[in-house]
C-alpha cells in the first residue's frame, strides 16, 4: 500500500454542520506503522482526529500529509510519552474540548525491547515495556473508560499482540506486556459492555513496521500495517471483540495455546 | 471533582443532535461560581442549560462543562394582588403557570411546551401566539440577575444596566448566567380561552387572515398543510382565540382552578398518551404523515368557536407526551424562518417547492404573526413566522443540511430573520447577513465586557459568531 492518501479526498466532503458531525477519533502512538495507517483511514472515512506520539517531526509530517491531503484540518498533533502518566488527565481533556467530544479510541503505543537471546535477562528493556505498553494503556484507558461509561457510548481499541497469548522463551517482558494488556482489555470489555461501551483486543501477528526489525528469527504471515488497519476497522464496525490480524493467527494462536507444556518448553521460539 | 464521571451526551429537543459534555449540576449561585472557576481553571468552555428544549444546539457544548440549571428552580416571591413575581433562573414554565392561574393570573409569554425554563426563556426571548401583540417575553422582565464570568452579579432592567437588559434576554446564554428573574403576569378572568377555528385554502389567505385577525384577538396561530401543492399550497386552519373579559365566565373561581388546567393523561378516557408515540411512529414518514394531514385539513374545514383551557390552548407540544419520540431514531429538527409581510408569500412558496422537488416535505407547519422589538440579537419583525419540522434519518442528514441552508439563502434574500432557538444549520455568514455588522459588534463588546476570557461559549455561539 502507499504511504500517501490518493488526492481526492474523503467520498463524503459535506460540510460539517450540526445534522452532518464528524466522528472523533484519538489515536495514542500514531506516529508510524499501524497508527499512521489507522489515522489515515479514518481521516478518510471523514474523521476528526487527536494523533499522539512522542516523535513530534513524524507526528507533524503525518498531520499536515493528511490534512493537505483533504484541504482541511482534519488532524491535531499532541506530542507525548505514554511513560508520563501524569500528564495524561489535562491532555485527555484538552483533546476531548478541541474535538468537541470522543467516539473512538485506538491504542496502538507499543515499545519491543528484546533482551537479546534465550538465556539473557535485562530488566531495564522489560521495565520501559511494561511501563509504555500496559502501564501506559491503563493511563489512558482508564479515565477514557470513566467518560465513556458516563456518556453510555464509545468504542475502545486496544493493540495487543499474539505475543500475549503465550509465555516464549524469546521476550518475557513484551510476551508479559501484551498478556496484561489483553487481559486488562478483558476486563474493560466486561465493565464497560452494559454501559453501552465498546472494547475491540487487536492481536496482530507480524506487521511489516519498525518493529519486525527487532524480532529475531522468522517473521511467517507479515503483512502491511494497511492491511491490519483495514481488519481493525471492520471490526470497530462490526463490534467484535477480539481479532487477529492476519486471521490467520487465531488459529496458529489456538494451536500455540494448547501446546502441552511438556513440549512447548522444550522448544526454542 | 472527578469530572470524568460528569461526562454525558446531552441531546436537542429533537434527539437529532448530540453533544457530550461535563454536566454538573447547579443548585444555588455559588455552585454557579464555583462552577465558571473550575472550568477556568481547566480551560474548559461553559454553557448554561435548562431543560434541554432548544430544537438546535443553543444548550449543547461540546466537550465543554454544562451546568444544569433545573435544580435552582425556586419561586421567590409570588405577589397574587399586583401579579409580580421573582423566580430561581431554573423555575419552568409549568411550575409557573401552576403557581399564578389560581388567583387569576396568566404567564404574559409562553412557547409551545410548558418545560421550558425561564433562564432558557430569556435567553433566547421566546415569543407566543400573542407575539403580535405583546412581543416576546423580554418584555414583561421587570428585571433580573445574572452572574457574569467575572463572578459580579448584574442587576438589570429596562432602566438600569439597559445595554445589558437588552442584550442579556436574547444573548443566548453567552453573557452571563441568569439567576433569578422578576415578571409581571397578566390578569385573566377566567380558566377558559374562547378559540375560533376555520380553514384558509390557500397560503394567500392564509397570510391574509393571520394579518386581518390578528386585531381583533389575543393569540393568533396558523396550521399549515406542508404537503399540499399547486392552488392549495399553504392550506391550513386558522386558530384566533381571546382571553374572556371579566363576568363573561360565571364559572370563573372554578374554571380557574388547576384540576380544570390539566391535560388528560389518557385519550378517550382509556389509553395512556404516554404510550401514543409508539403508535404514531409507523404514520411517521413521508406517505403517512401526508395522509394524516390531509385528515386534518378535512377536519379542519367545519368552521367553528369553542372554549378551551389555558394549558390545553397553549401546551400543544405537551398534549402527547414524548411526540417527538414518534420520529424515530434520528429525531427531528425544526427550521423556522421570519419574513415580512411584503415578502412572505413568495418566499415560502419557494421553500415549500423546494422540500417538494427535494422529496424531503416537513411533517409540521405552524404559521404566527409578529411583531419588532429592541433586543439585541432579535429575530422580532413586521410579519409571520412558519415553523416546519423535519424529521432527520441517517440517510438524509446530507440532503436535508443542504436543503435547509439553501432556504436560508431564499429567506435572506426577501429580508428575513431567524430565531436561534431553532434551525441548527445556519451559518455564521447568514446570521451576519441578517443581523448586520453593527449587531454583532456591539454583541461582541458586550461579550469581551462581560466576558473578557470567552468562557461562555455554546455549540450555538462558536457555530455563528466565531
Amino acid at each position: 500500500m502507499t504511504d500517501t492518501i490518493s488526492a481526492g479526498g474523503s467520498p463524503r466532503p459535506a460540510p460539517v454542520t450540526p445534522l452532518n458531525p464528524r466522528r472523533r477519533g484519538l489515536i495514542i502512538g500514531a506516529s508510524d506503522g499501524l497508527g499512521a495507517e489507522l489515522a489515515r483511514k479514518l481521516a478518510y472515512n471523514g474523521y476528526s482526529l487527536a494523533l499522539l506520539a512522542r516523535r513530534k517531526e513524524k507526528l507533524d509530517a503525518l498531520c499536515a500529509e493528511i490534512n493537505s491531503a483533504f484541504k482541511e484540518q482534519r488532524a491535531l498533533a499532541y506530542v507525548h510519552d505514554v511513560a508520563e502518566y501524569d500528564q495524561v488527565s489535562s491532555l485527555l481533556r484538552k483533546i476531548v474540548a478541541d474535538l468537541g467530544g470522543l467516539d473512538l479510541v485506538i491504542f496502538v503505543a507499543g515499545v519491543n525491547y528484546p533482551p537479546g537471546g534465550i538465556d539473557k535477562y535485562n530488566f531495564e528493556n522489560d521495565r520501559k515495556m511494561i511501563e509504555v505498553n500496559l502501564i501506559g494503556a491503563m493511563a489512558w484507558l482508564h479515565p477514557i473508560a470513566e467518560l465513556f461509561q458516563s456518556a453510555r457510548a464509545g468504542q475502545i481499541v486496544g493493540v495487543a499482540s499474539v505475543a500475549g497469548d503465550r509465555g516464549r522463551v524469546g521476550n518475557p517482558g513484551y510476551n508479559t506486556s501484551k498478556a496484561g494488556l489483553a487481559t486488562y482489555l478483558e476486563a474493560l470489555r466486561n465493565r464497560l459492555t452494559r454501559h453501552g461501551v465498546h472494547v475491540l483486543t487487536v492481536k496482530p501477528g507480524f506487521l511489516k513496521t519498525e518493529m519486525l526489525k527487532a524480532a529475531q528469527g522468522p517473521t511467517p504471515f507479515a503483512i502491511e500495517p494497511s492491511k491490519a488497519a483495514d481488519d481493525i476497522l471492520e471490526a470497530v464496525k462490526k463490534r467484535k471483540q477480539v481479532i487477529y490480524t492476519a486471521s490467520i493467527w487465531r488459529w496458529i494462536m489456538l494451536a500455540i495455546q494448547h501446546t502441552p507444556s511438556i513440549i512447548f518448553r522444550r522448544l526454542s521460539f | 471533582m472527578n469530572l470524568n464521571t460528569h461526562f454525558t451526551q446531552l441531546e436537542n429537543f429533537g434527539h437529532s443532535l448530540r453533544a457530550p459534555a461535563y454536566r454538573i449540576r447547579i443548585r444555588t449561585t455559588e455552585d454557579i461560581y464555583e462552577a465558571l472557576q473550575l472550568a477556568k481553571k481547566l480551560d474548559l468552555k461553559v454553557t448554561a442549560r435548562g431543560t434541554g428544549i432548544s430544537y438546535n444546539d443553543a444548550s449543547l457544548n461540546s466537550g465543554g462543562i454544562v451546568l444544569d440549571m433545573t435544580g435552582m428552580n425556586e419561586i421567590l416571591e409570588w405577589d397574587p394582588a399586583s401579579g409580580v413575581v421573582r423566580c430561581e433562573s431554573g423555575v419552568t414554565l409549568k411550575q409557573l403557570w401552576q403557581k399564578v392561574v389560581p388567583e387569576g393570573w396568566w404567564p404574559p409569554v409562553v412557547s409551545g411546551t410548558m418545560k421550558t425554563t425561564l433562564g432558557g426563556c430569556l435567553s433566547t426571548n421566546i415569543h407566543g401566539k400573542n407575539n403580535f401583540k405583546v412581543g416576546p417575553i423580554g418584555e414583561h422582565v421587570v428585571e433580573f440577575v445574572a452572574m457574569t464570568p467575572t463572578g459580579a452579579l448584574v442587576t438589570c432592567s429596562p432602566n438600569q444596566n439597559a445595554d445589558l437588559f437588552y442584550a442579556m434576554i436574547s444573548g443566548l446564554g453567552m453573557l452571563g448566567v441568569f439567576t433569578s428573574v422578576t415578571l409581571k403576569m397578566k390578569r385573566v378572568h377566567s380558566g377558559l380561552i374562547v378559540v375560533e377555528a376555520r380553514p384558509v385554502p390557500n397560503l394567500n389567505q392564509h397570510l391574509t387572515d393571520l394579518c386581518e385577525d390578528a386585531p381583533n384577538h389575543d393569540y393568533i396561530v396558523g396550521w399549515l398543510d406542508t404537503f399540499a401543492r399547486g392552488n392549495t399550497l399553504g392550506r391550513g386552519q386558522i386558530h384566533a382565540a381571546r382571553n374572556l373579559k371579566a363576568g363573561e365566565d360565571s364559572n370563573a373561581q372554578e374554571t380557574l382552578q388547576l384540576k380544570y388546567q390539566h391535560l388528560p393523561d389518557r385519550l378517550f378516557g382509556v389509553m395512556p398518551k404516554s404510550l401514543l408515540h409508539y403508535f404514531m411512529n409507523p404514520f411517521v414518514n413521508n406517505l403517512g404523515w401526508r395522509a394524516v394531514n390531509v385528515a386534518k385539513y378535512l377536519s379542519a374545514l367545519r368552521k367553528h368557536t369553542f372554549k378551551q383551557s389555558h394549558a390545553e390552548f397553549h401546551f400543544l407540544l405537551d398534549y402527547v407526551p414524548n411526540w417527538e419520540r414518534s420520529f424515530g431514531k434520528g429525531g427531528l429538527i425544526q427550521y423556522q424562518s421570519f419574513l415580512p409581510k411584503e415578502t412572505a408569500e413568495t418566499a415560502w412558496r419557494e421553500i415549500l417547492r423546494l422540500s417538494h422537488r427535494r422529496n424531503l416535505p416537513a411533517y409540521l407547519g405552524v404559521t404566527k404573526r409578529h411583531r419588532p422589538d429592541k433586543f439585541l440579537l432579535t429575530h422580532g419583525l413586521d410579519g409571520f413566522s412558519l415553523a416546519m419540522d423535519f424529521k432527520v434519518t441517517d440517510r438524509n442528514r446530507e440532503a436535508l443540511s443542504r436543503m435547509l441552508q439553501e432556504f436560508d439563502q431564499i429567506i435572506l434574500e426577501a429580508g428575513g430573520r431567524f430565531y436561534f432557538a431553532k434551525n441548527s444549520e445556519t451559518s455564521a455568514e447568514s446570521a451576519r447577513r441578517f443581523l448586520g455588522d453593527e449587531t454583532i459588534h456591539r454583541f461582541k463588546k458586550l461579550k469581551q465586557r462581560c466576558d473578557p476570557e470567552n468562557l461562555l461559549e455554546s455549540d450555538l455561539y462558536r457555530r455563528l459568531f466565531k
